[in-house]
């Protein structure tokens, strides 16, 4: 009992301070050991530097050339304009800068959708399933299925399901249940965003159970016997222990799940093709269609760099607003 | 500890591109050094676009072809069936990395924007010569090869062209007899094969089937009727999708489905380039426009209840007498190849009369070599209509870099229009030019 | 955990929604992959006229499945493998150790999140093929560029949450082990790794699912030889038609391997801390 209290409490405050504190290479320096965190490090800096960092840099290079198919073949000689490709792409005053803020916008308020259902889904899925009863195993199973499904089948089985005239949607509203009277288009019109935010969904809350139900078990339970014990309510107890506890691991997916899904391109695509449909034009594919139907590599990628410090800032406003509140409190 | 890291990760956000421009740095050092040598062995690599009812079925109907092209010059050749979701990317990539096939398909409106990389090498002097001249090739597809006024990069390979298709059932049960010749004709006819067939109060036949969720589709019809309105697509000043005679070509397209109502609206969904093409097969629609190249799908599906007739056109004709652009895939030899002589003897077989016949049976599609024309196994009345269309009612589109984007900002465009109808909008001609010159200040702002 | 009425009933209420949510699609994939084409391409049925398992047939030759299937397994396994390996040693320092440059790696790290994949895909391409030049060693069109893809593209994540199951656990743990004369790698692999399996494991099969979708770079990064499953799948849709009930099939088909794969671990996934080591 009193070591799992001692890890309970250790886990929470952990977080913000403990780390370097207790830092045992302190207690005795171990000199020839200086290298151990750099040697262990050094193959995901590798990777990172030649998967994400340097190509990442050469798009930011990119951004200031006059990269198009005049210039593709000797991509190292393309000319270097500065800031024409920002100012041309980014200005709201034309066609291109309007169409990318509004796409923009929608983006964000479609982020927010779909990471606040997965994660209200994925979180009352892993508590519900944290609990033991006959059958959790298969549905454990069963949720992680439309995860594992290649995004390319989940996305046209549901543009097969949506499909206005033979879909299995109209097929249950108008002809089954007679919910309406007239089969709508899913996949045209105002209500593609919506098909857009239930495909994202369906696909993206697994994964904040899976991450989510691997947090909770690192809850001793006799927290919760404790609390129980102090005749605290089942809500209280999901309050003052659950979300406390998982706040380390809440905090990264929330995060991870706000960038992929603002940078979502595969679901969109493989829905509508080409040209999304307006209600659902979302950022990345408008980015796409600049560099790779277009071939106009410096405007997509001055468009990206917008889309990147738009995501740093509102990365820092999360932490800001989100994290400190909590880890005052402890 | 996670979050004392995820803090300060986003405290300091200049750090991180602190980092990747000493990256940038590396980035510098790795492109500063030419790329290596490549080995000189005498195996041709060809990129073939996907033409038939699968990629496997394509690489069973190009192997005895690129055999008997070995048998001739003993070079082999090592063939990649690419699916066209990915070509574009591929020839990209390919044109950028030098990490290229030594020939390659390309769509024949891609043309003139590859011409721009100076990637392929420009058919002209001996080099024309080496692959038959220009004479070999029917002349409105050799025209498709790049840019007015420079050699061309590209040679014909298939030819393609729209043809109205109709089901003679249908027609006989209505008591008409012949294809409609004019645009007028066409409209009442597509209304009299408009019909509730089993009395439930409900159309099941419609008179015609277009997929007005297909951007390609879309904006070859806003060319091929906008040159019968006597208007264009592009000036010398850019697009001109919002010229009178333009957007009087989009509302005669729309309007099939808004006034006229011989267009299932349910179409308004349909973008695959199948999903039109099922409904004229289910019996669902009696005419569709499409490429010859539908006539392999309508093989797969086992039908063969159909005639072709030309498109039909505004009598009194206002403009041009275009029935279709002239579509088609065509083949470039890449500038970086090892051995340019193999390469060019490669496109000139397949673009032999021979090869020609062999191939446009296979993938049904026209020849693009005139003499294959008169081969016996090609004599057929639909042929002719085909031919006629291509040689004689075609012309290319736009021959420009920003070709692509063309077609998906103007077909886009027009796609929402159909959107709109099916939804229950009503769109006038002041929504159409509006569309389009929303579409020009798109195409305007990124050029 | 004793269990009140209210939370009997909150299971059961969010357990048949998403039952429902989770199931009514892939209830669409089985019953569509039983149809013949010709019921497929009417109007939606619940029940097949007629039930077939021709499609699971001839999904094996319409296009190289089997091929596919390979190149997915030996690309996806091995750089799941591969990456746990990388982010756990990358983790375990992050945690527990101090080192200079620690903040700007972990902040680089998972800043690379925020990049928009097109955004690097023509950059990273033109890498491989320069070093390709330089090493000899086959970058594009071969699987050791889509490993070293994938395997970094499961990093950043990995190594966060990684870091943060790690330092859930007590370091009473490992430093019982060191003054036993155990090294900090014995103590990472004999300490620390039993207790952090349901971590290791979440990450394990997020890392494995990350890889086994994705789209865009296999594109580019892959030749006809080792074209992945979810290109290999679009294939089903040629220029002339979509055989539905034969792409629908092979989505199930090989959609069993992770299904199966992921009933195996997912035992491990709900031990641990409370219930394993610790006690």
């Amino acid at each position: 009992m009193s070591t799992t209290e001692e890890q309970g409490s250790d886990a929470a405050e952990d977080l913000s301070a403990a780390g370097p504190a207790r830092e045992p290479g302190g207690r005795r320096p171990r000199r020839p050991g200086w290298f151990l965190p750099y040697g262990m490090v050094l193959p995901a800096a590798v990777l990172e530097l030649l998967v994400h960092v340097i190509p990442m840099a050469l798009g930011i290079y990119i951004a200031f050339t006059s990269l198009t198919q005049l210039t593709i073949r000797r991509w190292t000689t393309a000319p270097l304009v500065g800031f024409e490709n920002f100012v041309r792409g980014l200005d709201p005053g034309n066609a291109l800068g309007s169409a990318l803020f509004e796409s923009l916008f929608r983006t964000t308020v479609y982020t927010v959708l779909v990471v606040g259902l997965s994660w209200v889904l994925g979180m009352a899925a892993a508590v519900a399933l944290n609990t033991r009863f006959r059958g959790r195993g298969v549905l454990r199973t069963l949720f992680l299925v439309p995860y594992a499904l290649p995004v390319y089948v989940a996305a046209i089985l549901w543009a097969f399901m949506f499909n206005q005239r033979d879909g299995m949607v109209n097929q249950l509203l108008v002809q089954d249940l007679g919910v309406l009277d007239e089969r709508p288009f899913w996949l045209i019109g105002e209500n593609a965003f919506w098909v857009l935010v239930i495909v994202s969904v369906w696909r993206l809350w697994p994964f904040a159970f899976l991450m989510l139900l691997a947090a909770l078990q690192s809850i001793p339970e006799d927290m919760y016997e404790a609390a129980a014990i102090d005749g605290a309510s089942t809500w209280r107890r999901f309050t003052g222990i659950t979300l406390p506890m998982v706040r380390s691991a809440n905090a990264v997916v929330l995060l991870v799940m706000g960038l992929w899904t603002f940078n979502e391109f595969n679901i969109p695509f493989l829905l509508f093709g080409d040209v999304s449909p307006e209600s659902a034009r979302l950022i990345s594919p408008l980015i796409y269609e600049h560099s790779f139907v277009n071939w106009n590599f410096g405007l997509g990628a001055a468009m990206s760099v917008l889309l990147l410090i738009a995501l740093i800032i509102a990365s820092a406003v999360y932490v800001r607003m989100v994290l400190p509140k909590g880890s005052g409190n402890e | 500890m996670a979050y004392g890291e995820t803090e300060t990760a986003v405290r300091t956000p200049p750090a991180a591109l602190l980092s990747a421009s000493t990256a940038l740095g590396l980035v510098a050092a790795l492109t500063a050094c030419g790329p290596g040598e490549d080995s000189g062995d005498q195996t041709l690599t060809y990129w073939a676009s996907n033409q038939g009812a699968s990629v496997e079925e394509d690489q069973e109907v190009l192997r005895p072809a690129l055999d008997r092209f070995t048998e001739e010059t003993g070079v082999e050749v090592e063939l990649e069936v690419v699916p066209w979701s990915e070509l574009y990317n591929r020839i990209l990539t390919a044109v950028s990395s030098g990490d290229a096939p030594d020939v390659l398909n390309i769509g024949n409106t891609w043309a003139a924007s590859l011409q721009e990389t100076g990637a392929f090498v420009p058919f002209e002097g001996e080099d024309l010569q080496a692959v038959g001249g220009e004479e070999r090739f029917v002349g409105t597809s050799f025209a498709t090869g790049g840019a007015e006024g420079e050699a061309p990069t590209s040679v014909p390979l298939y030819g393609l062209s729209y043809a109205l298709f109709y089901n003679p059932t249908m027609f006989a049960e209505a008591g008409i007899e012949e294809p409609p010749a004019t645009w007028e004709e066409f409209v009442d006819t597509a209304d009299e094969l408009t019909r509730d067939t089993d009395g439930d109060g409900e159309i099941d036949q419609y008179g015609f089937v277009t997929e007005g969720g297909n951007e390609r589709q879309n904006s070859h019809m806003a060319f091929i009727l906008g040159q019968q309105q006597g208007g264009a697509l592009w000036g010398e000043d850019g697009p001109t999708f919002s010229s009178d005679e333009q957007v009087a070509a989009v509302k005669q397209w729309v309007d099939l489905m808004a006034v006229e109502e011989v267009v299932d609206p349910s179409s308004a969904e349909f973008s695959d380039g199948t999903q039109g093409i099922s409904d004229f097969v289910d019996g669902r629609a009696a005419m569709t426009i499409v490429q010859g190249s539908a006539r392999t799908t309508m093989a797969a599906r086992g039908f063969d209840d159909y005639e072709v007739a030309q498109v039909p056109m505004p009598d009194p004709l206002p403009g041009e007498p275009v029935q279709s652009h002239t579509a088609g895939i065509n083949i470039s030899v890449f500038n970086d190849t090892d051995d340019k002589e193999g390469a060019l003897r490669l496109v000139e077989h397949l673009t032999s009369p021979e090869e020609q016949v062999y191939l446009s049976q296979e993938f049904q599609t026209l020849p693009v070599a005139t003499e294959a024309y008169e081969s016996e196994e090609l004599q057929s009345e639909s042929m002719d209509t085909f031919r006629t269309i291509l040689a004689e009612h075609s012309a290319p589109m736009p021959l420009i870099p920003e070709e692509g984007q063309m077609e998906t900002v103007l077909g886009g465009a027009i796609s929402d229009l159909f959107a709109r109808v099916a939804t229950g909008d009503e769109v006038t001609e002041a929504d159409v030019r509006q569309a389009m010159e929303e579409a020009e200040t798109q195409m305007d702002a990124a050029n | 955990m004793n269990e009140t009425r209210g939370f009997r009933w909150f299971r059961r209420i969010v357990l048949t929604f998403l039952t429902v949510f989770t199931v009514l699609p892939l209830y669409v994939l089985v019953v569509t992959s039983v149809k013949p084409l010709e019921n497929v391409r009417g109007a939606f049925t619940w029940l097949p006229e007629r039930v077939t398992l021709q499609p699971y047939v001839d999904m094996w030759t319409t296009i190289p499945l089997a091929r596919y299937l390979t190149n997915s397994l030996v690309v996806t396994t091995t750089a799941t493998v591969l990456a746990l390996v990388v982010a756990v040693l990358a983790a375990y320092p992050l945690s527990r150790l101090r080192f200079r440059g620690k903040r700007l790696f972990s902040m680089t790290v998972l800043s690379t999140q925020m990049f928009p994949g097109i955004l690097f895909l023509l950059p990273l391409f033109l890498i491989f093929v320069r070093l390709e030049d330089f090493t000899g060693i086959e970058f594009t069109g071969s699987y050791t560029g889509l490993i070293i893809t994938y395997l970094t593209f499961a990093l950043p994540f990995s190594i966060w949450m990684l870091a943060g199951y790690f330092s859930a656990i007590p370091e009473g743990l490992e430093e019982a082990a060191m003054i036993d004369g155990t090294g900090r790698i014995g103590a990472l692999v004999r300490v620390i790794l039993p207790v952090a399996r349901p971590g290791i494991l979440a990450v394990g099969v997020f890392a494995f699912i990350t890889a086994w979708g994705e789209v865009l770079f296999a594109s580019v990064l892959t030749d006809t030889e080792t074209r992945t499953l979810s290109i290999g799948l679009k294939l089903y849709t040629s220029q002339t038609d979509t055989l539905w009930n034969e792409l629908l099939a092979a989505s199930l088909t090989i959609s069993l391997p992770v299904v199966v794969a992921f009933m195996l671990v997912q035992r491990y996934l709900v031990s641990g801390l409370s219930a394993g080591a610790v006690k």
